[in-house]
């Protein structure tokens, strides 16, 4: 960015300006109102005649209490958790459909197809078909011969959610390490091959570190997706279910019930929590996830 | 580097977007008393027979035509709509659809205005759930309590209380495969709700006392809880009850898993369908819900009609609530539709009462009817009440200490 003629960066600001207009206006805008709100309350008092006394106050930090409150506590825990073990799942489950889908092989198209179909399907839809799978006389409880109530409070509720959520977004972690799988060029292969290497040191050695960041781009999108997860859990369980009541849910339950300034405050909790989990997952990571960045900045510098 | 990051934050933006509220636009200040065009805002269920009320309506009043939107299907969905319209003072409903216990919500946030209509025609406990501080807000026009459904097969007279209809399930039970006694809607929504402040009512207690106060720790409330506690602990309400919504349990009940139900009027043409989609036709019928010591007292549901207060034409908009309440359209709704309304000559009309046989019952029913709590912030009241109450049906507090801290939770939500 340095040394380059004064006009060309005035050109190149005008014409990233409609961008950073469309960003101010759908992304600072919303993110400072909601800021603003979360000091505010409004709507919470009754007048002598029994009607509601209009206009904001300002609130302080009062909305912010909730944040070090049980429910809050609980639902940041559970969204934690949910991350935690269905993106483990889903990056171990998506590198192994990567691997099946990359082979070649007759009906390849129609496996690719059938991986796919899941993420294909709205989140909500899934929600509804898993919920019919897991009711009471479900197909769950059919196959397994058990009589789990997987979708009342409790311990099954979060186990059901979990597994509605892998199968729907295994494939998409597949789908990005399909994508990083293609781009190994296949004379590495066939050298280690040469070289005496068996499978499995050729899958630690080459295929993992080589595709390694299209891994990584897919794993901070889960992360992130993961992290304010609320159809799922809401379509399959139900709202206000502590067993797994995300933070979304919380923030959701609580601007349907017109507390906007609770709300605003835990969606901004919520926002500095993805932010400080990006943050560090770019900062442990970012070497190879923005390598690509950091060599092409390289050449201008030693071109310039 | 600096930029870098700041992509990075910028793309979790997006979570934020959901909860970010702007300020109410400052225009189109309070509406109008004009007379005109208008618009109503109606829920999507009996979509067709209310178009044929507001088709008889623009036939007689060609310049004051009333144009028919419609919400979504979910109450929720419903209430957010119109709060979101409410709020930034949108005239783009002038005849609102609101739930009998929103009410009290939208009257004291003057989103809509007083009414100055005849309400001798209906059936009085649905007017009460039009009032807020004893003044006329919403005009009843969809009504409904629980009834309970029971297997005329099996069953020779109906149980008038909690003990009748155990001793029955003790008797029929043994001999049925699969069957279990009694279930309602115990899911935690407002379902659940409905189902335990009708247990309260029918232990003859109240949710709230008559001055507004919480009355959780006495003794009918109590007995009423105990009551759903022991029946699921018993296995007379089969467990899987807490997850039944009102078209689980009666699929449930359809299908033969219940002796017992308690449902809406809405369930009675489903279940006497032959078409096989009911195991249990011709051999169901309903009853007014049973009680602690006597007849039990169902909870009050229904929609009523309101004019928003931002409507610019106010005066169509009440003569249009008068006319779709009135006897003669109500009437012609009920021949089309199975929907209970609220005016009460309906209840008397023999060829009404052939075409659904249960509108005595149902009559009964409304009339010995308890409004669910009149709450300001009924969206908290109702989500304190689901939270004791979902403790109590799963085993997971005991009675005394649900109760309890349901009455703490209750009592500064219910400050006026």
């Amino acid at each position: 960015m340095t040394g380059r003629p004064r006009g060309q960066s005035w050109l190149a600001a005008a014409m990233l300006s409609p961008t950073m207009i469309v960003l101010a206006l759908v992304v600072f805008y919303p993110l400072v109102a909601a800021m603003r709100e979360s000091f505010y309350t409004s709507g919470q008092t009754l007048d002598a005649d029994g009607f509601v006394v209009e206009g904001e106050r300002f609130a302080g930090l009062a909305n912010y209490a909730g944040v070090a409150g049980e429910r809050f506590l609980n639902a940041a825990l559970n969204t934690t958790l949910f991350t935690v073990v269905t993106v483990g799942v889903e990056v171990v489950l998506g590198v192994a459909m990567a691997l099946v889908m990359q082979r070649a092989f007759r009906g390849r198209a129609i496996l690719r197809a059938g991986i796919l179909i899941p993420w294909a399907v709205p989140t909500a839809v899934s929600g509804l078909m898993w919920k019919w799978i897991f009711q009471a006389d479900g197909v769950a409880n059919a196959l397994l011969g058990t009589e789990i109530l997987w979708t009342a409070d409790g311990p099954w509720a979060k186990l059901a959610v979990v597994v509605a959520d892998v199968w729907k977004t295994a494939p998409f972690v597949g789908l990005l390490v399909l994508a990083g799988l293609q781009i190994i060029p296949s004379e590495v292969y066939e050298a280690a091959k040469v070289d005496g290497a068996s499978a499995r040191q050729r899958f630690r050695r080459i295929t993992l570190p080589l595709v390694k960041p299209a891994l990584l781009v897919a794993v901070l999108f889960r992360l992130m997706d993961a992290l304010r997860v609320f159809d799922l859990p809401y379509v399959l369980v139900g709202p206000r279910k502590h067993s797994v009541e995300t933070l979304s849910g919380l923030i959701w339950d609580e601007a349907t019930r017109v507390h906007y300034g609770p709300a605003s405050a835990y969606g901004t909790a919520l926002f500095a929590y993805i932010a400080v989990i990006a943050f560090v997952f770019v900062k442990l990571l970012g070497a190879d996830l923005l390598s690509d960045v950091r060599a092409r900045r390289k050449e201008a510098r030693d071109v310039g | 580097m600096r930029t870098r990051q700041i992509t990075a934050l910028l793309a979790l933006g997006a979570s934020l977007v959901a909860c970010g509220s702007s300020d109410p636009e400052p225009a189109a200040q309070g509406g109008g008393d004009g007379r005109g065009p208008i618009t109503f805002v109606g829920g999507k269920f009996e979509a067709e027979s209310v178009q044929k009320i507001v088709d008889a309506w623009n036939a007689a009043h060609p310049d004051e035509k009333a144009t028919v939107v419609l919400l979504p299907e979910a109450a929720d969905e419903q209430r957010r709509k119109l709060i979101q319209s409410a709020q930034t003072k949108s005239d783009t409903g002038d005849v609102i659809l609101i739930d009998a216990v929103w009410t009290s919500e939208f009257a004291a946030n003057r989103w809509i205005d007083e009414l100055k209509l005849d309400t001798s025609a209906f059936l009085p406990p649905t007017v009460e759930t039009g009032r807020y501080r004893d003044k006329l807000y919403a005009m009843p026009m969809f009504t409904g309590t629980g009834l309970l459904y029971y297997r005329t097969d099996l069953v020779k007279e109906p149980p008038k209380t909690w003990a009748e209809m155990r001793r029955i399930c003790d008797e029929v039970l043994p001999k049925q495969k699969g069957m279990a006694c009694y279930g309602g809607q115990f899911d935690k929504y407002e379902g659940l709700t409905v189902n335990f402040s009708e247990a309260v009512a029918s232990a003859g207690g109240d949710l709230v006392d008559a001055s507004g106060q919480p009355q959780v720790t006495g003794e009918a409330a109590k007995k009423a809880a105990q009551f759903l506690a022991d029946g699921f602990k018993s296995g007379m309400m089969p467990k899987e009850a807490i997850t039944y919504k009102e078209e689980e349990g009666r699929v449930a009940f359809q299908d033969g898993k219940l002796l017992f139900y308690r449902n809406w009027a809405y369930g009675y043409e489903a279940a006497q369908k032959t078409d096989g989609s009911s195991k249990v036709a011709g051999k169901t019928d309903v009853a007014p819900i049973p009680g602690l010591d006597g007849p039990g007292a169902g909870t009050l549901g229904g929609n009523n009609l309101a004019v928003s207060a931002f409507s610019k034409n106010k005066r169509t908009a009440a003569d249009f609530v008068a006319f779709m309440t009135s006897t003669a359209q109500m009437r012609a709704f009920a021949l089309t539709s199975s929907m209970p309304v609220a005016t009460a000559a309906v209840y008397d009309d023999p060829e009404l009462i052939k075409k659904y046989p249960y509108l005595p019952a149902l009559k009964e029913g409304i009339l010995a009817a308890e409004p669910r709590p009149k709450a300001v912030r009924y969206g908290d009241v109702t989500a304190a009440i689901q939270e004791s109450a979902y403790a109590v049906v799963t085993g997971a507090k005991p009675v005394d200490q649900a109760m309890t801290e349901l009455q703490a939770a209750l009592g500064p939500l219910l400050q006026p």
